[in-house]
Formats: C-alpha cells, structure tokens, sequence
C-alpha cells in the first residue's frame, strides 16, 4: 500500500503533466453533465415557474412530489432507464445503453426534480411580490412566468448550478447506463470506483482533487451569484 | 373602533344616482370570508368628474374594495361594471419595482399594455422627466430612495394613460416632500383626464386632492360625500369618530 503523501504527489503529477487519458476522462465527465444539465434547465425552469404561478387542484401533492423527486437515489434512476434502454425495454430499438446519451438521459432524470423543485421555490417568493402589479398591468398567470423567470435569473442560476453539483458528482446511474467502458463512457466518478479497486490510487485520487476543486468552484460561483442576486434586490 | 357599530350601519343616501353617466358601478357586491363580511356593498356608483377618495378605519374593507374594482379579487358575488371598457392601472401601498432599471420598469409596463417599441422611448422619457428620475434611468430601480420607488411606480403606471388609476394609501411610507411631490403626480393625472380612485388616511392629503370621499366601515358603505362636506359635517357617527380619532393623533 503507497502512503497518502505520494499517493497525492503522483496524482497532482498526473494533472499537472496533462496526462491525455486523464483529461479525456474530465472532459466526457464535463460533457456529459452539462448537456444533462442544459436540458434539465430548459424542462425543469419553465416547469418549476409555471407550478408556482399556477393554481390547480392537487398542486400541493405535485409540489411534495416534486420535492421527493430531488431526493431519488442515483442506482434507481440509473436502473429504470437501463431498464427502458435496454435491448427487451421500449427503447431498446434506438441503442442507447453503454453510451453517453444513456447518462445523459439518466443524468436529466435525476437532476430536473432539483431544478424544477428549486425554481419553484425562488418564483413563488418573487410571485408573492410580483402577482398583484403584473395581474393590474393585464398579464395572466402563465404569461408572468417568463417575467418572473428573467427577474429571478440569478437565484436559478443556483439552482442550476445545483443541479450541476449534483450530476457531476453521481456515479450509481451512469455506471450502470454507461456501463464505464473505458474511452468511451468512464468519467471523473465511475474511473475513480473501478481505479480504487484496482489499487490505482493516483489516478483515482487525481479525479478526486479535480472533482473536488470543480464542487468548490461550483460553491464558489453559487455564493458569488447570491451575492449578485442580493445586490440587485436591495443595493 | 369604538363601540358604535350599531350606529355604523345607517348608511347615508349616495349622492348624485342620477347625475351622468358612472364611470364604474358596483351592484350587490358580497366578499366573504367564512362566516365574516369583508365587502358588503349593495350598490356604489362612481361618477367622473373629481377625485374619488375611499376613507375609514383600519380593517374597514378599503384596501379590498380597491382590489374588487379593479378586477384583482374576485368578488364572492355580485359585480363591477364599467361605462366603457377603460383602461385601468394601480399603484400599491409598497411600490412593486422589478428588478430591472429604472428606465426598463417604465419600458415593461408599456410592453405590457402593448405600446409598439418604437413609440416607448419617447413616453419612457416624458415619465421619466415627470418624476425627475432621467438622471437615474440606467440605474437598478430598487436601489431608488422609497419616494423615488413610489413616484416611478406612479409614472409608470400614468405612462400607459390609463383612464381609471387606483392607489392604495401611495404616501403612507413616504416622508412630507416625497408625499408633496406623489400629490402633484396625483393632481396632475387628475387634471388631464385620468379618473383617481385612491385610498388614504390622512385627512388632510384627502382635502388637498379635493373631490369625493366613500367612507367605509366593517365593510359596508357608510356615506359618499365631497370631501368639504365630509370633513366638516359628518353624516354618520362612524365617520365622526373616525375623523376625530384621526385629527386627534
């Protein structure tokens, strides 16, 4: 067993030396998590601003859905779309399974419930402010969602970012829908599970400082958009 | 209030039924919440000529009645009709400012009403001129002053040219020369053809807007009278309490 010193020594070396398999493996990880993400914003935005906005019986049992959806375990949600890809599942024709677009879409399940969850939650505090001057000046519900949405654009962008964290950390589904062939569907997250197993700590304690400094930046980013959100609320 | 409320219920003869036209007419007007009466109103015409204050006590139903007439709460019954189909804008008693730029308030509130692009400039200008706010056009509306807050809410809202403007208590926040300034807004959209229907407290800001009071009480109508009348000689006792109440404090 190598100690933790040189452990971390050959892992910084291996970032610093831009070692091309290593970056290969950040690269799909980034990929892949961000077109997750995008398409969960595009579903999850609307989605979240037109639940706070609107009024319709059994809206409170959509939003407590909704609210336990954020917490859907990754293995799950990784198992169902296997499930669905799957040569005998409905999708199964298109051929999805051991690829990319498989975690992606594993990936949009899991991460939409947070964005539409969180949306809602910021829009229907804006609403509580906005409703009565945009019903006066003749706006319905649903045309005040892109109002709203524009207004609370820096809040969701945490909200978004949220969701970035939550996906760019996440392995029990895309291991199981990439299946984590090597070069082809290993990220930052399944390489450092099989790499641990192997006893090839560098490598997997190399991804485990970039993943580590992507979720500070991400914090960081959050906090300064906050920051931002504030300013432009009350300065 | 005090302990007068079987006197509360004599309503006084409205004035003026059968002179003109209305602007605004409310018939059997009913807003309940459980067992209690919020709005009670069995008929309120309002006609247009002058400045419509709506007056009373806290809890008295004048914030509702302002929302009911202008269309934001839906009354449990009865209902509001208009002589044409007016354009119609509110201002609140806490000014509601997106989080946009001064300039781009004014901008959205005429997108809104369906101004073409090309011709809100030019008004976004004029208002902005109105309130004094040009040198403030660019910047972030909520970081205004709340006098400055409340006269951009109030030019917005007069940009559109709205036939019908609704405030609620608009200077209850307001320190006396950001009061003064909203007053001349006010008197100035008075003038030029715009119908003020506004709720307020304070005596003397009813005097000098000048027209006619509705006085209202636990949700009911008490009397509709020009404001000289009303604050000289009270019909009701309510309204007599109310503004002795008010003079006093």
């Amino acid at each position: 067993m190598q100690n933790f010193a040189s452990i971390f020594s050959n892992a910084i070396g291996l970032i610093w030396s831009g070692d091309p398999a290593l970056w290969a493996i950040i690269l799909l990880s980034l990929q892949v998590s961000i077109a997750a993400v995008l398409i969960a914003a595009v579903i999850g935005l609307p989605l979240g601003a037109a639940l706070a906005v609107s009024r319709f019986p059994g809206r409170q049992v959509v939003i407590v859905l909704v609210n336990a959806l954020m917490g859907l375990p990754p293995v799950v949600v990784g198992l169902m779309v296997y499930l669905m890809l799957s040569n005998a599942g409905p999708l199964g024709v298109l051929q999805l399974l051991y690829t990319p677009t498989a975690m992606i879409i594993a990936q949009v399940v899991l991460v939409t419930p947070i964005v539409t969850a969180l949306t809602r939650q910021v829009i229907e505090t804006l609403d509580a402010e906005y409703h009565e001057h945009l019903r006066s000046i003749g706006l319905s519900r649903l045309a005040t969602v892109p109002v709203l949405l524009w207004d609370g654009r820096f809040a969701l962008m945490t909200a978004v970012l949220a969701g970035f964290g939550r996906a760019i950390a996440e392995v029990g589904a895309v291991i199981i829908v990439g299946g984590n062939i090597n070069h082809v569907t290993r990220v930052m997250t399944t390489t450092i599970a099989l790499e641990t197993s192997k006893g090839n700590l560098s490598l997997a304690m190399a991804l485990g400082t970039v993943l580590l400094i992507m979720a500070v930046a991400v914090n960081a980013v959050v906090g300064l958009l906050g920051l931002r959100a504030r300013q432009v609320a009350y300065a | 209030m005090r302990d007068t409320a079987a006197h509360d219920l004599t309503v006084v003869p409205i004035r003026g039924e059968d002179t003109g036209i209305p602007i605004l007419t409310a018939t059997n007007l009913l807003l309940d919440k459980g067992d209690t009466a919020l709005l009670d109103i069995p008929r309120l015409q309002v006609q247009n000529h002058g400045p419509t204050l709506i007056m009373g006590p806290n809890g008295a139903g004048k914030s509702l009645l302002l929302r009911v007439l202008h269309g934001l709460i839906r009354p449990t019954r009865g209902q509001v009709s208009l002589a044409e189909p007016f354009d119609q804008a509110m201002v609140f008693q806490r000014p509601v400012l997106l989080r946009r730029s001064v300039a781009g308030n004014v901008d959205f509130v005429l997108k809104s009403a369906g101004i073409p692009r090309r011709h809100r400039k030019a008004r976004v200008a004029r208002a902005l001129a109105q309130a004094g706010l040009t040198d403030l056009a660019r910047q972030s509306a909520r970081s205004l002053s709340g006098g400055e807050q409340q006269k951009l809410a109030l030019v917005s809202a007069l940009a559109r040219k709205p036939d019908i403007l609704f405030l609620d208590e608009p200077t209850s926040n307001l320190d006396p020369t950001a009061t003064q300034s909203i007053e001349q807004l006010i008197a100035q959209a008075n003038r030029t053809g715009t119908k003020v229907i506004m709720v307020t407290h304070d005596a003397g800001q009813a005097k000098r807007i000048g027209g006619e009071v509705i006085f209202m009480n636990k949700g009911r109508v008490i009397e509709q009278t020009p404001i000289q009348h009303f604050l000289q000689s009270p019909k009701s006792d309510a309204a007599r309490h109310y503004l002795a109440g008010g003079l006093l404090i």
